[in-house]
């Protein structure tokens, strides 16, 4: 039989509370996480709270369900932390982070399945990225939709923006803090280039403020430079 | 009844939603209907000073869901609508007094007494905002054609598809055809063309709305005010009519190439 205190897990972080879930039904498990904030309200109250799921699969419906319930408690709901990536998708939809800063600068980073192999993986996002998405993947990110300015893609292999690209996009980025994994030989592709800001690897493109090309464009690295080839299928 | 609940939000402030909601609230009680509109900008209230009703205020939306009031009490009548309601905002608390589910009960019990609830939502993302939202049926997203209002609407649409709120739909709101056509202001198709959601309604600026709003008589009274007709005609189309988008600038194309794009005509 299991107690309390190993299905759930409180730490303080700098920035708030982190909270560790076991595996187990999520319905008790959110129970059991609410029995506990009302408990000791005092102490959760003005909580910035941090939630490690596990490999717990969430669906919008209920991550804005709990996000309510914790925000009726006075509890914020800043991070959802998941081995899951359906989990850390809803997550990214619901503006929430998906991974806490131990300190500054240092970011801990929740295993994936996608590192193991990130040449092979890639995200499927099939809609338009607005303002204030921020998507992370460890593989290749291919977006059905357009990137609008204020939203973010930071990919461990390719980026491929099938519409127009305005947001800020940083393609082969390191999955740890390790500069061995930057993947220079990473690309953006895009029907419309037009990102805010554009980094490949550790390389920040100084893009011309005009560039009236509409055609599809792919932009790589080459000897430390940008260069940037119009896409033409043959 | 059973009323629609329309909640009007743009993240960005001072794009025009409080006087939005007054001149919406104006042109749908004087088609009939009978309209309460909700001030859900806790802390910083506008809308009854916008609707002239500032010195009628006993009671407030914090009242009603506290148990200090009935509902009926804290909804106050319009000077010139008989059909038309405020409830005011508490000046004297923040956001944190209420919480979606306050809001979605308070939505419940008004949708038996109105044809129409409209909620002002405060301006940002946080607290009030997610309270504004959780009662509608509807999202109306407001923004000017500047870059900063569009981002910022853009923004919210993002959420609301990403709480399953459906699509909102779009009023472009101060809207300078001299400017555009100078190429010195967005033109509603660079708006509609970033933001990609249904266009609901497009406002000429005016510079009546300000004297109208300072006056406590939302612009939508004013019979010959473009900006009036623009709120009259969105009105119409939350009423399911299916309107023309009105023609500004006739030596510009301009509002016949915003009907194509829209599939009025």
């Amino acid at each position: 039989m299991q107690t309390e205190t190993d299905l759930i897990q409180i730490k303080g972080l700098r920035d708030g509370l982190l909270i560790t879930l076991a595996s187990g039904e999520w319905r008790a498990l959110q129970d059991l996480l609410f029995t506990q904030i009302d408990q000791r309200s005092s102490f959760f109250r003005g909580a910035r709270l941090a939630l490690d799921v596990g490999s717990q699969v969430l669906r919008v419906a209920e991550m804005s369900k709990l996000r309510d319930e914790l925000s009726e408690r006075e509890v914020s709901l800043w991070a959802v932390l998941s081995e899951s990536p359906k989990t850390i998708q809803t997550a990214q939809l619901l503006g929430l982070a998906t991974r806490i800063s131990k300190q500054r600068q240092q970011v801990e980073k929740t295993s994936r399945p996608a590192e193991k192999g990130r040449d092979e993986n890639a995200l499927w996002v099939p809609r338009t990225l607005r303002s204030g998405t921020r998507i992370e993947y460890a593989g290749h990110v291919v977006v059905q939709g357009d990137v609008n300015p204020g939203a973010e893609i930071v990919a461990g292999g390719n980026i491929l923006v099938w519409g127009r690209l305005r947001g800020s996009v940083h393609a082969g980025a390191s999955a740890g803090e390790q500069q061995a994994s930057l993947n220079s030989g990473a690309s953006v592709s895009a029907l419309d280039m037009k990102p805010a800001r554009l980094q490949i690897a550790d390389q920040i493109a100084n893009l011309p403020k005009k560039v009236q090309v509409k055609s599809p464009q792919v932009i790589g690295l080459k000897d430390g430079e940008f260069l940037v080839k119009p896409w033409q299928g043959k | 009844m059973s009323a629609q609940i329309v909640t009007i939000t743009s993240g960005k402030g001072g794009v025009g939603k409080t006087t939005a909601i007054a001149s919406l609230g104006i042109a749908l009680a004087s088609r009939g209907q009978k309209v309460v509109c909700i001030d859900g900008d806790i802390g910083l209230r506008n809308l009854d000073v916008i609707m002239g009703l500032e010195n009628r205020i006993v009671y407030d939306i914090v009242d009603v869901v506290e148990g200090r009031c009935r509902l009926r009490q804290a909804m106050i009548r319009d000077k010139r609508m008989p059909e038309l309601f405020l409830i005011p905002a508490a000046q004297t608390r923040d956001k944190t007094a209420l919480s979606p589910s306050d809001m979605l009960r308070l939505g419940d019990e008004l949708r038996e007494v109105c044809d129409w609830v409209l909620i002002d939502s405060p301006a940002g993302i946080e607290r009030g905002f997610k309270n504004s939202i959780a009662p509608a049926d509807r999202v109306l997203v407001l923004t000017n054609p500047e870059i900063s209002a569009v981002r910022d609407a853009d923004r919210v649409i993002g959420i609301l598809e990403s709480e399953e709120k459906g699509s909102p739909s779009l009023i472009l709101n101060r809207v300078n055809s001299e400017m555009v056509k100078r190429q010195e202001m967005l033109s509603p198709e660079d708006v509609l063309d970033l933001l990609a959601i249904d266009l609901i309604g497009v406002v000429p600026e005016d510079q009546g709305v300000l004297v109208a709003a300072n006056r406590g008589m939302p612009i939508a009274l004013e019979e010959n005010s473009k900006a009036g007709q623009a709120f009259r005609n969105i009105a119409a189309r939350l009423m399911g009519e299916d309107i023309p988008f009105m023609d500004l600038d006739s030596s510009d194309g301009l509002w016949k190439r915003i009907s194509k794009l829209t599939g009025r005509s």
